[in-house]
This record gives C-alpha cells, sequence and structure tokens, in this order.
C-alpha cells in the first residue's frame, strides 16, 4: 500500500519550473496526436456533406476558386442512403441484434458470476476453471463447426443464429464474477435470506443494484461488440433485408462502388450511434476497460 | 420456514441456486462453444462440401496444409502484420500513456476519450473510411504526404503495399486502446522509486529503463500478448480493405481470411477446421511462451 501523499511530495519549488515545461510539451504532443485521430471522422463528416459528382475535387470542405464553399454542403447523399428500402432496415436490424444480445448477455454473465462468487458448492471450483479456459478459446476456430452446427438445427439466415452463440460471455462472467467478489458483501445476502427473500429476488433486488456500474459497462461492451461484429451476421445471415450495418455496409460498397458520397454517409450513420453512446458511458467504459477488458 | 432453517447451519447454502444461476451459461457454452469445438476436431480430420457432404481423410488435411503455398503466404503475412504492429504500435501507446500521465497536467480526461474514440469503430466502418484515404492519387493521406514531405502521389497502398497499409490503419483503431491499458500501469508506478533514483542522480532516459519499464513489465507482458493474439486473428480489415478478397497476388492473405475463403467460399468446412487448429495452437504457444516469460522476470 504506497501512502497517497507521496504522489503529492514532488510539489517542492524547484521543480514546478522544470514540470511547466513538460507539462507544455505533453500538450503539444497529445494536441497534435489528438488531432491526427480526429482527421479520419472530420474528413468522414465532410465526405458525406460535399457534392458527390465532385467527390475527390476537394479533400475536406468543397472549395470554389480556391474559397471554401459552404453553400455547396449538402444533406443529397444521406437522401440517397434513405430512399434506399434496404437501409433503414439495417439500422433497425443493427439496433435490434445489438441490444438483444447485449441484454441477454448480460443477465447471464451477472448471473453467473453472481454463482461462481457467492455460492460454495460442488464443482464451483471445476466451473471458474472452465470459465477461465473459455476466455482464452480463438473464436475463429468455431466458425466452420459453428456454421455446420447452426445448419444441422436450422438457424442459419435466422436472427436467433447470430444472437444464440453470442450470449455466453465467458469474459463477462469472470468480470461479473471479479465486481460482486468485491461490491456485494456474503452478510448482505444472508439477511435477505433470512428476510425471507427467495434467491432469484435476491438476486435482482440485492446483488444486481451493486454492481450497476459493471452492468453498465458490460452492456455497453456486449452492444458495441455486436454492433461491431462482421465475421458472425456475414457468416450466418444470407438475405439482405436481414443484414445488420457492419455487412450492409460492405454491400453497399460493392453495389455503389462509384457513389463515394452515399458510401461515407452510410459510414458516418453507422458509427454515430455508438460514438453518441460512448459520450454517456465514457467514465465507466473506459475505466473499466482498463481494468482488465479484452480486445474484441 | 426453508430460509430460516438455512440460517440455523452458519454458512450453509442452498444448493439449488448456483446452478439455477449458472445453468444459462452454461447451457450456452456447451452447445454453442464446446460441441463446436468437438466438431472442429472431427472436422478437421474430413474433407468436405458445405455443410453436408463430408469424406474422412484422416490426417491429410494437415499434411496437405504445411505443403500449401498459400498457408505459408498467408503465415507469413500475418507474422509481418503483427511484428510490424507491436513494433509501431506499442512503443506510441506507452509514450502517449506517458505523456498523459505528466505530473500537473490537466484535460488528460479529454485526450484520452479523443485518443481512445477510434477503437469504437467497427473494422466493416473503418475499413470503409480507410478504403477511400488509401487510394492513390486521390486518397488522404498520399495527398497530405505529398503536400508537406513530396511523397508519391502513386503510393499504391491497396495494391502492392498492403501490410503497411493494415499497419497504418490498425494503428489509427488500437493505439488508444493499448494506451488505456499503460497508462493504468504507469499509475501504478511507485514515485518515491523514481525520486530515488532522482536523488540518485539518474536521468530520464535511465529512470525510464530502470524504474518504469521493470514497474509496468507486468502489464506490458499482457498488452503484448493481447496484440499478438488480435494480430494473428487479423481477417476483416483486409477483407473488406480489399473488396472481399486476398488482395493482388494475395499480399493481403492471413490466417483467418485464408480459414474464410476455404471454408466459406470453396466449402470446404474440414480444411477450414485443420487451419482453426494450427492457428489455436499458435495462439497456446505465444500464451505459454509469454506466462514462461513472465515467471522467469518474477523470479529473477
Amino acid at each position: 500500500m504506497r501512502p497517497a501523499t507521496l504522489r503529492n511530495s514532488g510539489g517542492v519549488t524547484p521543480r514546478v519550473r522544470v514540470s511547466r515545461t513538460r507539462v507544455a510539451t505533453a500538450h503539444v504532443l497529445l494536441l497534435a496526436a489528438s488531432g491526427l485521430m480526429l482527421v479520419p471522422f472530420i474528413w468522414l463528416l465532410c465526405a458525406s456533406l460535399r457534392p458527390a459528382d465532385a467527390f475527390f475535387q476537394d479533400l475536406f470542405l468543397p472549395t470554389r476558386d480556391g474559397h471554401v464553399a459552404f453553400d455547396l454542403l449538402t444533406l443529397a447523399s444521406f437522401e440517397r442512403l434513405f430512399d434506399m428500402a434496404g437501409f433503414g432496415r439495417s439500422l433497425l436490424n443493427s439496433i435490434f441484434l445489438s441490444s438483444t444480445t447485449a441484454i441477454l448477455g448480460t443477465l447471464v454473465a451477472a448471473m453467473g458470476g453472481y454463482a461462481l462468487a457467492r455460492f460454495r458448492f460442488r464443482g464451483s471450483k471445476a466451473c471458474t476453471v472452465l470459465v477461465l479456459a473459455a476466455v482464452t478459446i480463438p473464436g475463429p476456430l468455431l466458425m466452420a463447426p459453428g456454421y455446420q452446427f447452426l445448419y444441422r438445427l436450422g438457424l442459419l439466415d435466422s436472427f436467433w443464429g447470430v444472437i444464440l452463440p453470442a450470449i455466453a460471455p465467458a469474459f463477462g462472467v469472470f468480470l461479473f464474477r471479479q465486481a460482486i467478489l468485491s461490491a456485494v458483501p456474503q452478510e448482505l445476502l444472508e439477511a435477505a435470506r433470512l428476510d425471507g427473500s427467495g434467491e432469484v429476488n435476491t438476486f435482482f433486488v440485492v446483488a444486481l443494484p451493486l454492481v450497476r456500474p459493471m452492468v453498465a459497462t458490460f452492456l455497453m461492451i456486449m452492444f458495441l461488440g455486436t454492433w461491431n461484429n462482421f465475421v458472425g451476421p456475414q457468416v450466418v445471415l444470407q438475405t439482405p433485408e436481414k443484414f445488420p450495418l457492419s455487412v450492409a455496409i460492405a454491400q453497399l460498397k460493392s453495389t455503389y462502388y462509384q457513389d463515394y458520397g452515399l458510401q461515407m454517409a452510410g459510414t458516418l450513420v453507422s458509427i454515430v450511434p455508438v460514438l453518441i453512446l460512448f459520450m454517456f458511458l465514457q467514465r465507466e467504459f473506459v475505466d473499466g476497460l482498463a481494468a482488465g477488458a479484452v480486445k474484441e | 420456514m426453508r430460509a430460516a432453517s438455512i440460517a440455523d447451519v452458519p454458512g450453509a447454502q442452498p444448493r439449488l441456486a448456483p446452478w439455477l444461476f449458472l445453468s444459462p451459461f452454461l447451457l450456452v457454452f456447451l452447445v454453442f462453444t464446446a460441441y463446436p469445438l468437438v466438431q472442429a476436431m472431427v472436422l478437421s480430420l474430413q474433407q468436405t462440401f458445405g455443410p453436408q457432404h463430408t469424406r474422412f481423410v484422416g490426417l491429410r488435411n494437415f499434411q496437405f496444409l504445411f505443403s500449401d503455398p498459400l498457408f505459408w503466404t498467408a503465415l507469413r503475412n500475418t507474422v509481418v502484420y503483427s511484428l510490424g504492429s507491436l513494433l509501431i504500435q506499442l512503443p506510441l501507446s506507452l509514450g502517449l500513456a506517458m505523456l498523459l500521465e505528466t505530473p500537473g497536467l490537466r484535460g488528460g480526461r479529454l485526450y484520452r476519450v479523443i485518443l481512445f474514440s477510434p477503437s469504437l469503430v467497427g473494422v466493416s466502418f473503418a475499413a470503409m473510411i480507410f478504403a477511400v484515404i488509401f487510394e492513390k492519387r486521390t486518397g488522404l493521406l498520399n495527398v497530405a504526404l505529398h503536400r508537406t514531405i513530396g511523397w508519391n502521389l502513386d503510393f499504391a497502398w491497396l495494391e502492392r503495399h498492403v501490410m503497411p497499409a493494415l499497419i497504418v490503419a490498425s494503428l489509427w483503431m488500437w493505439v488508444g486502446f493499448n494506451m488505456t491499458y499503460f497508462s493504468a500501469a504507469l499509475k501504478n508506478v511507485r514515485r518515491d522509486l523514481l525520486e530515488a533514483a532522482e536523488i540518485d542522480g539518474a536521468g530520464p532516459w535511465r529512470r525510464f529503463l530502470h524504474v518504469t519499464i521493470p514497474e509496468i513489465s507486468p502489464v506490458a507482458g499482457f498488452v503484448v500478448l493481447l496484440s499478438m493474439i488480435g494480430s494473428f486473428q487479423l481477417f476483416e480489415l483486409p477483407y473488406l480493405l480489399l473488396n472481399s478478397t486476398a488482395g493482388p497476388g494475395n499480399r493481403g492473405m492471413t490466417i483467418v481470411l485464408y480459414l474464410y475463403q476455404t471454408g466459406f467460399e470453396n466449402s470446404d468446412l474440414g480444411y477450414a477446421s485443420a487451419i482453426g487448429w494450427v492457428l489455436g495452437l499458435l495462439l497456446i504457444v505465444m500464451t505459454v511462451f509469454q506466462r514462461v516469460l513472465v515467471r522467469r522476470s518474477e523470479a529473477a
């Protein structure tokens, strides 16, 4: 345990001057890096608002005679995008698939983590080992046999074929186990049982509210993972009406390969919802990931 | 009455409840992960045409794999990409994290959010953006580099230099993500050690090498492993950037892209499973290797 005061003990007078130049340098470099990271976003926004017939004439904002011409900005690409019946449909598919997978996956993970964290039972150790081992199974290994299995179950080209294999996130079980171990005291659960609270009731009313930050983080992780997942729906779904955005956008590229404005408008519409969601949840999310999430 | 009788025995707990809570996970896991995993073993010994027609071929899939030039191309490309990402991206992630952890820096939260945000963009969508940014003559990257350092406008990212293009695109996507791990690790570097080193006359570089690096090495090892595991599964970025192909001359061919093409474009799920097992084995070897390294450095 390090005393917190050590952190501030660097504030001795002679060092302040030195660290001021260091802080300034850090700002300059971080500003440059942040600027570079934002360039593709800004470029995308401009590209989807530029007139599509002169897409490559300018890099960012449209110009006329060497001056930026804001009046040339147009929503025409978005109008073309939503005139196609398929795109709005794909947006709805993405929302449906992502929210269903996120809610079911979080529930399954939270229940599993609760069982491993707060019950002593025969086989609990084996189950914990199973969960930890499951985290390391590489997804691509399951692609071919998973496809064959879904074919046998008759789940190919159905939403359930995409959702069901995704709702047992071993990593989530582990995350919830850790969260519940540190945030839900055993005595509280025993007290609830003494008061006659049933097991299911104890879980939903006593335990789950105490790990609300983890619930929010994991909902977000699952939602994002599903929204951005390409290979799952690409392999399972065949009917274009069922495609989520991640798959539909690649179709857009091959079908309308000359209409860059349309492609960029579609891309913008696809990433804005998750960026907005992230803005609301960023504190929990970044901290939750830093606590040890896995890159999907 | 039941509740009271449980409380009467200290430490006694309901016996069915944990299984009730675990059952959804266990059920879905057994059906959709464990069973396919076993099937992957069976399939890898078969030649298939689509999900229905199979033929037992024993170990011939693996035999064929080792003499399959396309597999070696895929393996070589995957290794090039992984090492490239590792050597370029992770030092940058660490550098950014160190800047973020500069004592007295304000506004770190905003930088963090901006630098992290590209990792929220799905690979399908990032590929859409970068396909246009990487265009010859007209693409943002070539034009910007041309105007600033006189770069060749005809530099063919997606036709010839596919691996550098993939490294650049994934740098944008993941540098801020990996930064968050390093940032968390740097927060735990013992201040007193750094100050003691400074009092002993160690300059910033020596403090970095002899205090910071050893202090963050457990996290760094973890980030390296995660990054390698992720890199070895590279598939969607090249596949989508190269219009659902492996690119001219298979320059964008990776292990998982080859697995996908084999299984879903040539309909040989058996051979695809064999590729999957070789990939799985490579990942296991890497993980064990990292564990051994960590253990050795802890023992030292």
